[in-house]
């Protein structure tokens, strides 16, 4: 039976890694995640076959757990998937924290102490870094970084405890005090981890803790020696990894940067901007627009806010149905998480060929008649390619400014999540559109109707 | 015979290996959903978990184990649902 049991891991390995190459193209992304799927459930039935379980509490325990997870699918706005992976990379990190402390036993040897203490250590920590991402997400507490005087070294000291506790209880495995230390500390040094962060630096911290959940049941799997555990893990570990990668670099961060630096904590620098503002009106705004022959629409965390998808999708088929080209331009950090504006749009219907990343539409650019920017900010602040001393300079844009006119849709004149201002809004041919998204843009619609 | 640890650690370098691979051909637009895809394989925890609820009721294990089975199957019941869920919306022009 043993044996049995291992080749259905295997079974299962190759069902994780084909789902994962589906997820390859929107085309077949969807069979891919049966294949994930069902990947899964020969893994678990498999695990239910082993000698001397209890099924009554598995079947309870998984009753319960699948009928929150199910209600949360299905009840999940699209803009609050942030939250929601958050909170899954949260409980992903405490199932393996259990499961090491519960893989604990008086044979153990150093090896599986060992990876007994990275279980607890990554899981815990990923569970209270990811309630506080969640917290910052859901705006349930400040998205602003929180800094205090000895932060680093309060930080260092923990770090220090964590090694010191973990050697102890390695060394000293029947004493539970240095557990209990391992597994306080891990919690604490989660929290203390995510509370630097910015609101606008969600992106890199949902990415990396999407890895720590994945590398913690690796740790788990090696302290209970199974390997579908290290296989499925590092697949995610590996996935959460990238995204963290591809977030920094649309940041021109390094990832110590986003961790450590309290990026957007209020410094305000002071930098010059000549020309003024130009307010448009709504109806000024719609006789540009039925003019256009291109439009490109730029959406940012804003357009997640204000609801303005659905809107947003009438508004393209009216100026399509006029006779526009109409594309978007997404910036691999708009909004809070990766490819979250894509997801919006494709809930609003907007085909996804419609989407464009951001080293597509830059080159055509120029060639487009209005750019509307909907809720973004840093992601189109010039700043970043013409002035050396922002904070943001060097950072990739998407290069509105070289469009012929450029809707800024604003709610006010306050500055983005990192407080800088932006040259983009003083420009010759950008003309702003005050108010909320959603009814501004209901407002143009209402205009093509009329 | 190789011992165990060496072999674990075998399947752990040649998996993130692969990982990188599979991943890096994952496109923008489908970011959101390989993360909350991730989400729900993370959730394999749950097979560790099922093998440690052993049947004596005095085990404090035992309850972790438990507690272990249900968090991941929030992962595993939520993550592919909520996947699914997405990528039912993403479509083609035309």
């Amino acid at each position: 039976m043993e044996s049995f049991i291992q080749y259905a891991y295997v079974a299962a390995a190759v069902l994780f890694i084909f789902g994962l190459k589906q997820l390859g193209s929107p085309a077949t992304a969807r069979r891919g995640n049966l294949i994930s799927s069902s990947g899964m459930l020969v893994a678990v039935v498999a695990a239910l076959l082993s000698q001397g379980i209890d099924y009554t509490w598995i079947l309870i325990g998984f009753a319960i757990g699948g009928a929150i997870g199910a209600a949360a699918a299905r009840l999940v706005q699209m803009t609050s998937m942030p939250e929601m992976v958050a909170l899954f990379n949260g409980f992903g990190g405490m199932a393996s924290l259990l499961v090491g402390t519960a893989a604990l036993s008086p044979a153990a040897g150093t090896f599986t102490l060992v990876t007994i203490v990275l279980s607890i250590l990554i899981g815990g920590l990923t569970f209270t870094g990811s309630l506080v991402a969640y917290g910052k997400l859901s705006e349930k507490i400040t998205s602003a970084p929180i800094l205090f005087g000895a932060q680093q070294m309060v930080n260092g000291a923990i770090i220090a405890a964590i090694l010191v506790s973990a050697v102890l209880f390695c060394i000293n495995p029947d004493n539970t005090v240095w557990l209990v230390l391992v597994v306080a500390l891990s919690l604490i040094f989660g929290v203390m981890a995510v509370i630097p962060i910015g609101g606008a630096d969600m992106p890199v911290v949902i990415s990396l803790l999407n890895s720590y959940s994945g590398l913690a049941a690796c740790a788990a799997g090696f302290a209970v020696d199974n390997n579908i555990l290290i296989v499925a893990g590092s697949l995610v570990g590996s996935a959460g990894i990238i995204l963290t990668q591809i977030m920094c670099k649309a940041m021109n961060r390094s990832l110590s940067n986003v961790l450590f630096s309290g990026f957007g904590s209020g410094k305000t620098e002071t930098t010059e901007v000549d020309g003024e503002i130009k307010p448009i009106s709504v109806e000024d705004a719609f006789y540009v627009l039925e003019a256009a022959s291109t439009v490109a629409i730029i959406p940012g965390y804003g357009m997640a806010v204000a609801q303005a998808q659905h809107v947003v999708k009438e508004l393209t088929e009216l100026l399509e149905g006029n006779g526009a080209e109409v594309n978007f331009g997404i910036h691999p950090v708009a909004g809070r998480m990766p490819g979250h504006m894509n997801v919006l749009l494709a809930e609003a219907d907007v085909p996804y060929d419609q989407l464009l990343e951001m080293d597509d539409i830059n080159p055509r650019m120029e060639t487009v008649d209005v750019a509307i920017v909907i809720g973004a900010n840093d992601v189109v602040n010039p700043a970043a390619r013409e002035i050396e001393s922002s904070p943001i300079y060097g950072m990739p844009v998407i290069n509105v400014d070289s469009a012929r006119t450029v809707f800024v849709l604003k709610r006010s004149m306050a500055s983005g999540f990192a407080g800088i201002e932006n040259p983009l809004f003083y420009k010759d041919n950008t003309r702003m559109l005050f108010g909320d998204a959603k009814e501004s843009i209901g407002g143009l619609v209402r205009e093509f109707g009329s | 015979m190789i011992p165990i640890e060496v072999f674990l650690t075998f399947i752990l370098v040649l998996s993130i290996f692969l990982g990188f691979e599979l991943i890096n051909k994952v496109p923008a637009t489908l970011h959101t959903p390989l993360m909350s895809g991730a989400n729900a394989i993370s959730g394999i925890t749950l097979v560790g978990a099922v093998g440690l609820v052993g049947t004596g009721d005095g085990d404090p294990s035992k309850w972790l184990a438990v507690g272990a089975v249900a968090l991941a199957s929030i992962n595993v019941v939520g993550g592919y649902l909520v996947t699914d869920r997405m990528l039912s919306m993403f479509k083609k022009k035309g």
